[in-house]
């Protein structure tokens, strides 16, 4: 069976003092070749720990992950990863960040000039190549991190939180970066995001999770991802049945913020 | 113990008073340079942009610029204070009265047993400081009265005791003595003022001969600019004690670049496996973390009884200095990685040795060339320090030998050259860091 299973996944964190956190607990999730999957929940309901799992830099406590029904024991360049920041190479210039993952393989040169040459046209960079990182915005800076984890042509693009520095414009044409990308490539891509909306325009599927134990909360298939390639996401965003799925999937995030506020008062 | 305690604490309140009165002289300076400035300028710039605007952020350093007319003119200030301080001949004319030097005289009565009185003549002559070929004053051979004339050399800013009766008819006997000076009566312990300086009466009757020294400073203890010039033309050309100047420079350099170079050569490795490997660093931690406070001046005695006063005993001293610096750059430089990135680099497909080749080594330059900066900064300061204490050439041996023979002129060189240099290799490492690791800071 292909696509990626997460299979009963649990993962409890001792801490120093002796007492531990259940981060994860009994998450178990199919996820098939080519889907487009945004993770939402609450701070600390373990969407991080998860991705971690899922890019093998974690090992779970209990449970196992597969790829393609290889069991997953560590990072490989099957499982690429787009960070929220900080995560490029200060000493390379563009080119060179986007050719790591290719050169690291031993890849020809000219096959890796060729390839950072077509994804710098992708992302929309072409100018950019010889710069170094710090010399480019924020939003420069995450598209260099989407096409240099593109480079290695992975199976699955986990994205923590990619667009969470930007500012509102730029994480617009951010997103519908991601959706042409998903859409051109046809690779598998779980987002995590804290805005509701990205989660919805950026999901084929959204699972909501829930904290303490961290476990899905609730899924939801929509069609507001297949709208948005090659359109305009305002339209989408004006959708007779956005708003009411916005609404209903926030409250549902507030009670459970409340609930934890409310223990944290009472403990 | 509680005497001398209260002794420092009384010398340390005088020094706050010294230094209050230097800081407000040099500020006063400052404030007037600042007014005229102003003043000459206040028709040129009606508009300055908005960064005029900026309020100031302490602790923001990039939110205020030095101003280059105030830089400049805070140094020619210094270079006046010293000019005017040590009565330079480099001033058009002299603000503060000098030092006498030359001929002058004045005249003494004495009074003999019998209770007669005589007058005499004492020729003074006063040598410039450190000039021995200056001609001698002769005696002359006739004088009326049994009062005879005298003469005295005495060193500028130098006192000279004169036994003017020594010569005198009848001086040795009970009851002679010196009454006036100039026609001024003068008894022991009293002082009567003369021409370019006084004349002291000791409680013996011995007279002595001050010349006027002025508010000025001795050139002993700082001398004016041109005789510092001078002195380094000369030095450039002969050198001091056989050694040449740029020779003793070059000694200190080279000694401070091969003892950094050994530093950098063992500290670097020994940093990058401590920080990468839990046993080493263990097992490296306590000697690291002890000899780290231990200032490399501390170290020299036991390196000057272990390896004598010769080279190896100095770069070895200097790789010791340098060594626990690199050391905990290239540790801190390795174990302060950013864990996403050497998330990206495995998820990328890197090996363990690629890791540590493409990711991990180059995110640890910043931090090894701050060290590397520090360690240079340490090395001069102890390569000059160990050759004040011991060594057969170098920029520091030469000014403490220098200063066993007062030449203060030599000093002021050295510190000057010691100062020039120092800032010259931080200025040059600072271009180094920003052309190899022009992101450092920006990450
Ligand atoms: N290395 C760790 N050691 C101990 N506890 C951890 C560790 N990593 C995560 N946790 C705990 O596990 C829980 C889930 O953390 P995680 O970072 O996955 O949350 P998150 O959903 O990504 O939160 P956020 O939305 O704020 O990023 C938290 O309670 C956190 O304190
Ligand atoms: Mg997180």
């Amino acid at each position: 069976m292909s696509g990626l299973i997460v299979d009963d996944i649990s993962m409890t964190f001792e801490l120093p003092d002796g007492g531990n956190v259940e981060a994860l607990k009994n998450v178990s999730i199919d996820i098939k070749e080519g889907e487009l999957i945004s993770v939402l929940g609450p701070s600390g309901c373990g969407k991080t720990t998860l991705l971690n799992i899922l890019a093998g830099f974690l090992a779970p406590t209990g449970g196992k992950i597969s790829l393609n029904n290889e069991v997953v024991t560590g990072p490989s360049s099957e499982r690429g990863m787009v960070f929220q920041q900080g995560a490029l190479f200060e000493w390379m210039n563009v080119s060179k960040n986007i050719g790591f993952g290719p050169s690291m393989k031993g890849t020809p040169q000219s096959d890796i000039n060729n390839r950072v040459t077509e994804l710098l046209g992708i992302v929309g960079l072409q100018d950019f190549s010889e710069k170094m990182i710090y010399e480019l915005s924020g939003g420069m800076q995450q598209r260099v991190a989407l096409a240099r984890c593109l480079a290695n042509d992975p199976d699955v693009i986990l994205m923590d939180e990619p667009l969470g520095a930007l500012d509102a414009l730029t994480r617009e044409k951010m997103q519908s970066l991601v959706l042409d990308i998903w859409k051109k490539t046809g690779k598998t891509i779980i987002l995590i995001t804290h805005s509701v909306e990205e989660a919805l325009l950026l999901g084929e599927r959204l699972i909501v999770m829930a904290p303490r134990p961290g476990r899905i909360h609730k899924q939801y298939n929509l069609p507001f991802a297949e709208m948005g390639v090659g359109a305009d996401l305002r339209e989408v965003k004006r959708h007779k049945k956005f708003g009411p799925t916005r609404d209903e999937i926030l409250s549902m995030i507030w009670d459970m913020e409340e609930e934890i506020m409310g223990r944290t008062e009472s403990a | 113990m509680l005497q001398e305690l209260l002794d420092v604490i009384v010398t340390t309140l005088w020094m706050i008073v010294g230094i209050s009165a230097i800081f407000g002289i040099f500020l006063a300076v400052s404030g007037l340079v600042y007014f005229v400035w102003n003043f000459i300028n206040s028709k040129k710039d009606q508009f300055r942009g908005y960064g005029s605007l900026k309020t100031v952020t302490f602790g923001d350093e990039s939110s205020v610029s030095a101003n280059r007319v105030a830089s400049i003119s805070g140094v020619i200030t210094v270079f006046l204070i010293w000019m005017i301080a040590t009565g330079s001949n480099l001033l058009p004319f002299k603000i503060l009265p000098v030092a006498f030097v030359g001929d002058t005289q004045f005249e003494y009565t004495a009074t003999n047993a019998a209770g007669d009185t005589d007058k005499a003549t004492v020729k003074v002559r006063v040598t410039p400081f450190g000039n021995s070929d200056t001609e001698k004053l002769v005696a002359p051979e006739t004088s009326d009265g049994f009062a005879k004339d005298d003469v005295v050399m005495v060193a500028e800013r130098r006192a000279k005791l004169l036994r003017a009766q020594r010569n005198d008819d009848g001086g040795a006997e009970e009851g002679f003595r010196v009454t006036e000076i100039n026609g001024q009566p003068i008894e022991p312990n009293q002082i009567v003022q003369v021409d370019n300086g006084s004349v002291l009466m000791t409680g013996a009757g011995s007279l002595q001969v001050r010349p006027y020294t002025g508010p000025t400073m001795e050139a002993l203890y700082l001398p004016p600019p041109e005789q510092v010039w001078d002195r380094f033309l000369q030095l450039n050309s002969e050198g001091y004690q056989g050694v040449g100047l740029w020779e003793n420079v070059m000694w200190s350099l080279i000694r401070v670049v091969l003892g950094f170079f050994l530093g950098c050569l063992f500290g670097i490795p020994l940093g990058f496996a401590m920080g990468l490997n839990s046993w080493l660093r263990g097992w490296f931690d306590p000697i690291v973390e002890f000899m780290r406070p231990v200032p490399p001046l501390a170290l020299i005695p036991l390196v000057i009884i272990w390896f004598g006063i010769g080279e190896q005993g100095k770069v070895s001293l200097l790789f010791l200095a340098a060594l626990w610096i690199m050391i905990i750059g290239a540790r801190a430089g390795v174990s302060g990685v950013n864990i996403s990135k050497v998330h990206a680099a495995y998820s990328l497909g890197a090996t363990k040795t690629q890791l540590l080749s493409k990711v991990i080594l180059p995110n640890s330059l910043p931090e090894i060339f701050t060290a590397a900066r520090v360690a240079m900064g340490v090395c001069w300061g102890t390569v000059v320090a160990a050759e004040l204490v011991a060594a057969e050439k170098g920029a520091g041996k030469m000014i403490i030998a220098a200063s066993k023979f007062q030449l203060t002129d030599i000093v002021i060189i050295g510190i000057i050259i010691i100062g020039v240099i120092g800032f010259g290799i931080d200025v040059l490492m600072r271009m180094a860091e920003n052309k190899l690791v022009p992101w450092k800071g920006r990450g």
